[in-house]
């Protein structure tokens, strides 16, 4: 059984709750489980944003409704979040930053925590969230001087009054916080004590560069620019062109001549920049150009909720650029699959000459949690360029179905791509059979692409008599509320691969299961999917898309009353 | 090389979709004697363009290329020549294609200065979608579209470039194809972003601006002139009742886009041709 302990910090944008958050989880993950994601506005300044820190005895990778601690770090930080509150929550924050009729009406006395005093103590009111850390390490009794440590790792940089300062801050804030560590009931473990803290963001960076990224041009825009900004952070190391675009359309164009010219290109966007790029999507079905686009789902349409999330665009990859070609579309939902499956996305395209979609969210990517080691594949760097003879035809028809790739100034021979339809030299034809055949040539990869298929993960008992089935960032929060309530008839069944789906799936919805899909949109767009390709009828949808993503709470009920 | 046959041709006649007496003939005659006397393989040159009949060149050259989307086809020369600088990369398009639907590129590269050359067939109108006006169609010039004659300033490439730091900025008119060959070769030769805007006949849809109007309304820059000289260039430029014709500005003294990439900078070896290593990635996520 978990037991664990949610953790909520509420201020405003610009008040530090990520160096906080980035502080409390590299602390904790000594000697617990951790898991974090913040939910922001689209402001650089002000508003109300949280951060939810779990800390639990096992692995958990899911967003929790109710609050066990809260810390208002403002005097507007409590309204918005205060249906998360429970009849048990302890409210921590300075005297005055609750009205007296909302203390009175919390189920547990009011905590006053006098950060600003404390900071003032300490030399500086700056040092307010260094007193937050202290006090939060202290009544979960972590250790100082790791807690130390993470400090000086942080201020090393800045004079030494300033590592004096905020030692003292956390040192005072550690001493009142020990007065509340009977709270904190949660058994220790110290099974990731040795794993890294990363986010979504930069598990999808990482394995774009275990796939050989070595070309990223992109035009900024949320919650897409972590993976960008990281790339751009390691480019110098790992031998990256990093260029911001100055547009989306320009960006996809750029990632296809620099796998045209034989390097391995990605773009990352969300999806109002993705709809910019859809031409492009259709220039590399046409040219049979590789392509690795990172779609960071938010909600639209339009500019919708840019800072929250959503799985809303997964028809939008599975349909977009006009006519007719194959593509792929992988969708990671844990930080180890965030990782190996974008490292596949750049194997796949390289091999079957398509574009591959890397189709994550806000919540995916803002979620921090420490990684398994996993093991990189050494194949996925293999590359499928060939070199050309003086009489090398780009588009040749090949027994395989593949046409060899070669690149420009790599053999005698000349590569000639062709966004019109083309013979097999890639000269402009307007010859019908030749269409036919192009057209069939290019359809034909599917079949192959499928052969290739990432099986999905099956999670829970395997005779189970009901199936849960979801995609992407879904996965901790389903397979937490299935092992953590006993629906022992339940399995959840995650999809890596949805697109194209593979036949093998229809076996584990075989007749007389019953079927739900979950999916952070409106409408069930994989559960559409599975119907059109699978005739996987699905008795159930739970659905949501206030911008949220599901709470364990909400799955777990669904489970129990209504699935 | 000289007396070979130049093997950008190719062996057997290619059926080419211009119109008989296109300005585009006379381009390609002057782009086959550049790469030719520049004794450049073909197997070293990559061509990108989009689309439109300018657009259509790469298909009558016997090079590498990548025909692209409609406006596009700087963004993939900048790729190509960014990753692997060995190539000798020209874009080509016609005015529509550059100006219009890729105007958003033409500003942004030649902010960037990629060493590449972008060849423009400036015969200010459309001829592919048959007869409409281009973003350099003279006011007043009546299409089918622009029934009441067109009302929009036309676009000025040479002072527009000028004005956002282009390293080389020519113009050359296609009747004269000796001129223009060597044009064409100075811009391969110059190491960062050079335009060569080419005046050209649209012997089907453009009466207004014929070869005889072109003839009469342009003059070459004399031997005189100084194309360091910044303030000169652009005088020139703003000049509307006659258009000078040549290599109008050049700046030796700018780093292109490819040598301002951290990755060469100590390195030349194109970034194509390096390993990735996997033990270095696993330092990443591993504590």
């Amino acid at each position: 059984m978990i037991s664990s302990l949610t953790l909520v910090l509420s201020g405003q944008a610009g008040q530090g709750l990520k160096t906080i958050e980035t502080l409390i989880v590299n602390a904790a993950k000594l000697q617990y489980h951790v898991f974090s994601t913040p939910e922001v506005m689209s402001r650089v300044r002000g508003g109300n944003n949280t951060v939810e820190i779990r800390i639990s005895s096992n692995k958990v990778y899911a967003f929790k409704d109710k609050i066990d601690l809260l810390f208002l770090l403002n005097d507007h930080a409590y309204d918005r979040i205060s249906e998360r509150v429970t009849d048990n929550t302890l409210v921590f924050g300075e005297i005055d930053f609750l009205a007296e009729s909302v203390k009175s009406s919390l189920g547990k006395p009011y905590e006053t925590l006098s950060i600003g005093a404390l900071a003032k103590e300490a030399g500086n009111s700056l040092y307010g969230n260094t007193v937050i850390f202290g006090f939060i390490s202290g009544l979960l009794s972590l250790d100082k001087d790791s807690g130390k440590d993470l400090l000086a790792k942080k201020f090393g940089g800045k004079s030494e009054n300033v590592l004096k300062g905020n030692r003292m801050a956390y040192e005072s804030g550690y001493e009142k916080g020990r007065k509340f560590s009977h709270v904190n009931t949660v058994k220790t473990s110290y099974d990731v004590k040795e794993h890294k803290i990363i986010n979504g963001s930069e598990a999808i960076a990482i394995g774009a560069l275990a796939g050989g990224v070595n070309y990223i041009a992109s035009y900024p825009m949320s919650p897409a620019t972590g993976v960008l900004q990281f790339l751009a952070s390691k480019g110098n190391a790992f031998d990256v062109i990093v260029e911001q675009a100055e547009d989306e359309i320009a960006a996809l164009n750029m990632v296809i001549g620099a796998w045209y010219a034989g390097a391995r290109g990605m773009a990352t966007t969300s999806g109002g920049g993705f709809a910019l790029m859809e031409e492009a999507l259709s220039l590399a079905g046409i040219t049979e150009t590789p392509a690795v686009v990172h779609l960071a789902q938010r909600p639209g349409p339009g500019t919708g909720l840019p800072t929250r999330t959503e799985q809303g665009d997964l028809h939008l990859v599975v349909y977009a650029g006009h006519g007719e070609f194959p593509r792929i579309v992988l969708a990671p939902g844990t930080l180890e699959e965030g990782i190996l499956l974008t490292q596949r996305a750049f194997y796949l395209a390289d091999k079957f000459q398509v574009p591959v979609f890397i189709l994550s969210d806000q919540y995916y990517l803002d979620s921090k949690a420490p990684i398994a080691p996993v093991t990189l594949d050494q194949e996925a760097l293999k590359s499928f360029v060939v070199a050309s003879d003086k009489n090398y035809l780009r588009y040749k028809f090949t027994e395989s179905g593949i046409s060899p790739r070669s690149i420009p100034g790599f053999g005698d021979g000349l590569v000639k791509c062709d966004s019109d339809e083309h013979d097999e030299e890639g000269t402009i034809t307007e010859d019908f059979n030749i269409r036919i055949k192009m057209n069939d040539k290019r359809l034909a990869k599917e079949k192959l692409i499928l052969q290739d298929y990432i099986p999905p993960e099956l999670v829970g008992p395997k005779n189970y008599k009901k199936l849960i089935i979801g995609w992407g960032s879904t996965y901790g929060v389903v397979k937490e509320a299935i092992e953590s309530d006993s629906v022992s008839e339940t399995a959840f069944l995650h999809i890596k691969e949805v697109f194209p789906l593979h036949k093998s799936i229809k076996a584990f919805a075989s007749e007389g299961i019953k079927v739900a899909v979950i999916e952070n949109n409106a409408r069930g767009q994989l559960a559409d999917l599975l119907k059109l390709h699978l005739s996987i009828e699905a008795d159930e949808r739970l659905l949501k898309y206030n911008g949220a993503p599901f709470t364990i709470e909400e799955v777990t009920r669904f489970l129990k009353e209504v699935f | 090389m000289s007396n070979k046959i130049n093997p950008y041709e190719f062996k057997e006649k290619k059926d080419m979709a211009w119109c008989p007496g296109c300005g585009n003939f006379m381009i390609r005659d002057a782009i086959l004697s550049a790469l030719k006397e520049l004794d450049i393989p073909p197997a070293k040159v990559a061509m990108s363009s989009g689309i439109g009949q300018a657009a259509k060149m790469p298909q009558y050259i016997n090079t590498n290329y990548f025909n692209g989307l409609h406006g596009r086809g700087l963004p993939v020369a900048v790729a190509i020549k960014s990753v692997n600088p060995e190539l000798i990369v020209i874009a080509e398009g016609g005015d529509g294609d550059m100006y219009g639907e890729g105007g958003n590129h033409f500003i942004h590269n030649i902010r960037r200065n990629p060493d590449i050359v972008h060849i423009v067939h400036n015969n200010m109108v459309y001829g592919l979608t048959k007869g409409q006006a281009s973003p350099t169609s003279p006011t007043g010039f009546v299409t089918p579209v622009q029934v009441n004659g067109v009302s929009n300033t036309p676009f000025n490439p040479i002072a527009v470039s000028l004005s956002l730091g282009a390293t080389f900025v020519a113009r050359a008119f296609s009747g004269d194809v000796e001129q223009t060959k060597s044009i064409i070769k100075e811009a391969i030769n110059h190491h960062g972003y050079a335009l060569v805007d080419i005046f050209h006949p649209c012997v089907s849809f453009n009466k207004v601006n014929t070869f005889s109007w072109f003839k009469n309304n342009t003059y070459y820059v004399d031997d005189s002139y100084d194309r360091k000289d910044f303030q000169v260039a652009m005088q020139h430029a703003m000049k509307l009742d006659k258009y000078p014709l040549g290599v109008l500005y050049q700046d030796k003294t700018r780093k292109s886009f490819e040598d301002q990439l951290n990755v060469y900078e100590k390195d030349p070896t194109p970034i194509i041709k390096r390993p990735r290593n996997l033990h270095q990635v696993s330092k990443l996520y591993l504590d």
